[in-house]
């Protein structure tokens, strides 16, 4: 019942703590210097040159896609590899079913590779 | 120890899918619109692990991977359909995609 | 537990495993060929679908389980199987013109068609939830990227947007139903839904019915039934002719298919609890997909409002729920795929180069510049309107009669005046054809092979089974 969430209270409980706790300490002893070089994002270092908000190349979320088209697929092995030793002896069905889901995974990938999907122009 | 009762857990997916659709209804964002829609199969997902484990009855887990498979191919068409609209619009504001109208 | 599977089983996805199997193939097949061997993948597609067709006789008669109640083989598999392929094959062909006439590549297009297809199949057969979730999704994300095809068009990929979203949204719905079945179930496969129905008929669990509910907002957007018709209209518009008509047809038949399947023949013990909504929201979609067609100005959204005013006619045959539900409905599918293949196959030679001539005004003196077509359109016009000899006649009779056996005297009453409001706006395009001057005199569209041929089997279909109704309603009982 709802005793069981009292642990998960406790951590964000201690969560809020440590994390408000960091927040207002760093106001209470932190020294107050404010000048132009304090200010700037690196002190003691390469002057920043532009907005650090800049928008990322359209690739990497082509590139995030097809990772994740390919990764996802991987979680159909999961289920298949906890079966197999038992299924294999009712014969060799099972290990062809995933060839096949494999060989079909594959023809994807050859696609995109021809398609150009690999290239960063 | 007792285990959670399954009332929770429904009516925490619930909640997260009410948001969803809430989300999918105000935003104007195209990809917070997806993301929300997301926000939906996820909270569907975990209506369907709850139900497998009071029932104890794996065919839910079995969905769930076809939900998550699904879901990642629909993120792969949508954000390309999503990137092509920003190539050509530079916007991907649902409010100033209206060409079509009747 | 046994896995063995036999051959039982995979003949019963045979058209299935063909068809994934071509769409894979010419997949790759496609970026490694010449330009010049590019034209020839459409053809191809169609040689995998005439194969598909083949060995979808070898269903004929059939009736069993497949694949551990996952795949039911049955006469309604194989007319749904017949259906879906004929359609893809005739959008196959609307396309063989269509790269050329656009300036685009068309690549991925016919795997992406075949993929679709596919889908639709895997819903028309499907006995378990799962099946039917898997052959949506599978039709869906295939339509989603081929109605943003022209993807240098605003409209088309705004129609890719809008559909996509709208999809998505109906499938988190879909799935939320699926869920809560599957939670009062305890299983989603159709059998188990039906006995636990069987127990529980007078006093089924609420979140079934919530389910249930939820299923109907799901199904509803895939078939574009009025309040979840928003998209339609601008993602049929948008998209490219081909897609259109293949959307128009498919997706609608394969939505029905999954309606026909789950409520028709798994819930029909609680058919008191969902016959009065249907009947609501059959009678909303047949008046506002008509009322709102009469003011389009665009021959594809004057079709896209007419497509949801014939989603509402097909409701009607689900809302009768009685033994003539299901060849009516049948019935009235391979009507609308003849006549509205036909129509869009003439809107798709009018439009000519780019789309750019698809208001209805660029119809007007056709019947002077190509008399042939314009004999054509004015054909598939009628039957939609629903006049006799043409199949639509005998499509709405069949489903109107099927409401009146079962005593839904208004909901028949209210289809007929819905027939001939949209008389209007059908005769609309015919009036323009032969009795107006052409905008533009000179100009005769071309009628590629592949185009006419689609034409002609819609003509020729629209009469034999309107003047001979019985040889095709023979086969669905």
């Amino acid at each position: 019942m709802l005793v069981e969430y009292i642990p998960i209270l406790v951590i964000l409980a201690m969560a809020l703590i440590v994390a408000a706790g960091i927040l207002v300490l760093t106001h209470i002893v932190n020294p107050r210097i404010r000048n132009p070089i304090k200010l700037t994002t690196y002190e003691s270092g390469i002057e920043p040159q532009m907005e650090a908000r800049l928008r990322y190349p359209i690739r990497f979320y082509v590139v995030a896609m097809m990772f994740i088209l390919f990764d996802v697929e991987v979680i159909f092995m999961y289920p298949w590899a906890v079966v197999y030793k038992q299924f294999l002896s009712q014969g060799w069905f099972i290990f062809w079913e995933m060839i096949i889901f494999l060989a079909i995974l594959f023809a994807g990938y050859i696609y995109l590779y021809r398609r150009g999907g690999f290239q960063w122009e | 120890m007792p285990a959670v009762p399954i009332s929770h857990f429904l009516i925490l997916s619930a909640v997260l899918f009410s948001l969803g659709v809430l989300g999918v209804i105000i935003r104007r964002n195209a990809i917070v619109i997806f993301m929300c829609i997301e926000l939906m199969l996820n909270a569907v997902n975990l209506t369907f692990l709850a139900f497998s484990n009071y029932l104890n009855n794996v065919e839910g887990q079995i969905f769930v991977f076809m939900v998550m498979v699904v879901a990642a191919a629909e993120v792969a068409v949508g954000l390309a359909i999503i990137v092509a609209i920003f190539r050509l619009r530079e916007t991907v504001h649902v409010d100033e995609i209206k060409l079509l109208k009747w | 537990m046994n896995v063995n599977l036999t051959g039982a089983d995979f003949l019963g996805i045979l058209p299935i495993i063909i068809l994934s199997g071509f769409g894979v193939v010419l997949m790759v097949l496609s970026v490694f060929s010449q330009r010049f061997h590019r034209m020839t993948i459409p053809y191809l597609g169609v040689v995998g679908i005439i194969l598909a067709l083949i060995s979808n006789f070898f269903l004929i008669g059939k009736d069993y389980l497949a694949f551990q109640n996952m795949v039911r083989v049955d006469w309604l598999t194989v007319a749904f199987n017949f259906i879906f392929l004929v359609t893809a094959g005739l959008s196959l062909l609307l396309t063989t013109s269509y790269s050329e006439q656009e300036h685009i590549e068309f690549i991925e297009f016919t795997p992406l068609l075949l993929f679709s297809t596919v889908g639709m199949m895997l819903m028309g057969s499907a006995q378990n939830l799962m099946m039917i979730f898997l052959g949506l999704e599978t039709m869906s994300i295939a339509l989603y990227v081929m109605a943003g095809f022209r993807r240098n068009h605003r409209e088309s990929l705004e129609a890719a947007l809008k559909y996509f979203l709208l999809g998505a949204f109906a499938t988190g719905f879909l799935l939320y139903g699926i869920a809560l079945i599957y939670g009062v179930v305890g299983s989603t496969s159709f059998t188990a839904i039906a006995q636990y129905l069987n127990k529980n008929a007078l006093s089924p669990d609420l979140l079934f019915l919530v389910g249930t509910g939820l299923l109907i907002v799901g199904f509803g957007f895939k078939v574009a039934l009025v309040p979840f018709h928003m998209w339609t209209p601008d993602v049929y518009q948008g998209s490219p002719m081909p897609v259109t008509a293949y959307m128009a047809v498919g997706a609608k038949a394969a939505g029905f298919a999954a309606i026909v399947r789950f409520f028709t023949l798994s819930a029909a013990q609680i058919a008191y609890q969902w016959v009065d909504v249907l009947w609501i929201l059959a009678v909303l979609t047949m008046t506002v997909g008509n009322v709102l067609a009469l003011v389009q100005k665009d021959i594809k959204r004057m079709l896209a409002y007419s497509s949801i005013a014939h989603a509402g006619y097909l409701l009607v045959g689900i809302v009768a729920d009685n033994d003539l539900t299901v060849p009516a409905v049948m019935f009235y599918l391979v009507a609308y795929l003849l006549m509205n293949l036909g129509a869009f196959a003439i809107a798709l030679i009018v439009s000519g180069n780019q789309e750019r001539r698809t208001r209805i005004e660029y119809f007007k003196g056709l019947a002077e510049t190509q008399p042939m077509l314009a004999l054509a359109m004015a054909i598939c016009m009628v039957s939609l309107a629903g006049f006799p000899p043409t199949i639509g006649f005998m499509g709405k009779f069949y489903l109107f009669s099927a409401a009146l056996y079962s005593g839904y005297v208004w909901l028949a009453i209210i289809g007929v005046i819905n027939s001939l409001i949209s008389v209007y706006y059908y005769i609309g395009v015919v009036v323009a054809m032969y009795m107006h001057k052409p905008v533009d005199e000179r100009r005769i569209e071309q009628v590629v092979p592949g185009v006419g041929l689609v034409v002609l089997v819609a003509v020729v279909g629209i009469f034999i089974f309107g003047i001979f109704p019985g040889s095709l309603a023979g086969l669905f009982g």
